[in-house]
């Protein structure tokens, strides 16, 4: 009896630990060909059967897109405009998240609504009288128009998230800060901020990755060469060169190594700023 | 009530220490409240501005396009069109079929991407060796631009010496001769379709980890002891306690879904000859390349019409904390 469930339990483990590397393996596999194309010559590209160790491997494709092709220049736009909008969204976020979660304040049922319909919509299906916006506020082909613009996209999901999690933080504390006179900003910057922690990693990494992978609103509103970020750049290149596979994908891993970065560094709060946050049971 | 708000409006001087002692608190109250408000819209000012801007306004924005011939250049009159574009829309075989394709993928990607999510979270949910890793290597997709996915299986799927076609051809001897992905409408919303499941899986399976995580495990242990095994342990524990996270990941999913783009955008730009466009890159390519605004605007505000719609019957199975 003993035995059998034992050994039922071995089966059990087994089965999960295939599933689990079979679907490791379906996922990790395109990034693999990806990086190892891009260590190969143009004369290795469309080989079968498909080599993932390169024949000769060479470095020359990394060269020539961060050189040759301007991508240290799209590296930093992207890096600028990431950045900007990140911190600025997510102090907006935490901001209004408080005000949220521990303020009775007028209006705030349809306040609150409208922020769900910004949590649903997405941004792509409002990108025509964005544009026209932009045309009036004469943001278009500019850094500022992308960044008040993912400001905008990135602030109802991160509000929201924030605002589940500060509900979370017990007014005990709260009150204990009132008594000893610390007014609203006070206790915002030295009770809820840092207890928000795990919630705020979250926010921070979704904004960032939102932004930097951002493609559909920067290839419509920027037209100068200078000022594209780095998916707008790899779209148009790719475009340009059908065939140069190896550089194209040069340039995709030099985007892809600070969202691994920041992924791995992040993740560790992750699962736990989520659950804690908007999505519970 | 009509007397009490004329008494509270002009108090009477005369009856001053009576009137002050019953009723103060309820002034000092309604004092606070308003100066709660503004601290609260203090605090809620800067984004709410930003988001108003950039999200509220272009919502309404765009239903007053999609009434007009809109024209982006200045000093040209954009005359008004009523509903024109709508019905125009509705008689279009073109919007009909945009929407088929972006009806097809919503079909093809959600319900896998919730199985597939799911059966994810449950293996990485207990304490196991590895597991950190193996939830990185699934999410990882979800981190990658849409356009480095897009391009990157563009390349995979390629007709002549692509990665699956050798696959299928030279491995699992599956297909006789070489797959033009996407040369043809349904083997290329098949592609598009596989690449999206590929990109979501671990964004469902995150979501599912954090509902799993909510679940009490003693719930789980006391179920195992009863005897059941994991199948019923499955059906009696689990999926009641994710079945709200079900029906939010799904409608964030279907909205999803619907909203298809980039990567038909990039990988077949709707082609061939119109075959695979869904309906954002329709109502892109109205926009921006015949620069029709308002039928780009009409498709737009349908999409967001229905969107709200659905996302209006989720909020009424799926509420979350919202006791204000």
């Amino acid at each position: 009896m003993i035995v059998a469930s034992r050994k039922r339990a071995n089966i059990f483990r087994i089965t999960r630990y295939i599933l689990l590397c079979a679907g490791s393996v379906i996922m990790v596999l395109p990034f693999a060909y990806m990086v190892s194309t891009s260590f190969k010559k143009h004369t290795y590209l469309f080989e079968s059967p498909p080599r993932f160790i390169p024949k000769e491997p060479t470095v020359s494709n990394y060269v020539q897109a961060w050189t040759g092709n301007n991508f240290s220049r799209y590296f930093l736009n992207s890096l600028v405009v990431a950045s900007i909008s990140t911190i600025i969204t997510v102090i907006f976020a935490a901001m209004a998240a408080y005000a949220f979660a521990k303020f009775a304040f007028i209006g705030k049922r349809a306040l609150f609504v409208m922020l769900l319909t910004g949590l649903v919509v997405p941004t792509i299906v409002l990108i025509i009288p964005q544009f026209i916006i932009a045309k009036h506020l004469h943001l278009i082909d500019s850094f500022a128009g992308l960044i008040l613009f993912y400001i905008g996209g990135n602030f109802a999901l991160n509000t929201f998230l924030l605002r589940g999690f500060m509900e979370d933080i017990p007014s005990e504390l709260d009150d204990a800060m009132k008594v000893d006179g610390a007014n609203s900003w006070k206790r915002f910057i030295k009770l809820y901020l840092p207890l928000s922690r795990p919630a705020l990693a979250t926010v921070t990494l979704f904004s960032f990755l939102g932004s930097w992978d951002e493609f559909a609103w920067a290839v419509t509103i920027i037209n100068s060469e200078s000022k594209r970020t780095l998916p707008v750049a790899i779209a148009l290149f790719h475009g340009q060169h059908a065939t140069s596979w190896g550089l194209v994908f040069a340039a995709s891993v030099i985007a892809l190594i600070p969202v691994f970065i920041i992924f791995l560094v992040a993740q560790k709060h992750f699962v736990q700023g989520l659950s804690m946050g908007a999505i519970k049971g | 009530m009509i007397e009490m708000m004329k008494r509270k409006n002009r108090p009477p001087i005369s009856q001053s220490s009576s009137w002050t002692a019953d009723n103060g608190t309820v002034v000092s109250r309604r004092r606070k409240s308003a100066r709660n408000s503004a601290t609260a819209y203090l605090f809620l000012f800067p984004g709410i501005l930003v988001f108003f801007v950039t999200i509220i306004f272009p919502i309404l924005k765009s239903f007053q396009i999609s009434l007009y011939n809109w024209k982006v250049l200045p000093g040209i009159p954009s005359p008004f069109l009523g509903l024109t574009n709508y019905t125009r829309a509705l008689h279009d075989p073109i919007f009909w079929r945009a929407l088929v394709n972006s009806g097809f993928y919503m079909l093809a990607t959600v319900p896998t991407q919730i199985l597939l999510g799911l059966l994810a979270a449950m293996l990485l949910n207990d304490r196991i060796r590895g597991r950190g890793l193996f939830r990185i290597l699934i999410y990882l997709p979800v981190v990658t631009s849409w356009v480095i996915v897009s391009l990157l299986f563009l390349y995979l799927f390629a007709g002549d010496g692509g990665f699956f076609n050798w696959i299928l051809k030279d491995v699992l001897h599956l297909a006789s001769h070489n797959i033009e992905w996407f040369g043809s409408r349904w083997p290329a919303m098949l592609a598009i379709s596989a690449i999206g499941i590929w990109k979501g899986i671990g964004w469902s399976m995150i979501i599912f980890l954090a509902a799993l995580q909510g679940v009490n495990p003693e719930l789980v242990e006391a179920a195992a002891i009863d005897g059941a095994g994991p199948i019923r342990r499955f059906f009696a524990v689990t999926l009641p306690a994710v079945r709200r996270t079900t029906t939010f990941i799904s409608m964030m999913l279907v909205i999803g879904g619907l909203n298809v783009f980039i990567q038909v955008y990039l990988i077949t730009e709707g082609g061939p000859s119109g075959s695979t466009e869904v309906l954002l890159t329709y109502m892109y390519r109205q926009a921006f390349s015949f620069l029709d605004f308002g039928y780009g605007s009409a498709i737009a505000f349908l999409l967001t019409g229905v969107i709200l719609a659905l996302s209006g019957v989720q909020w009424r199975f799926f509420r979350p904390s919202d006791n204000e």
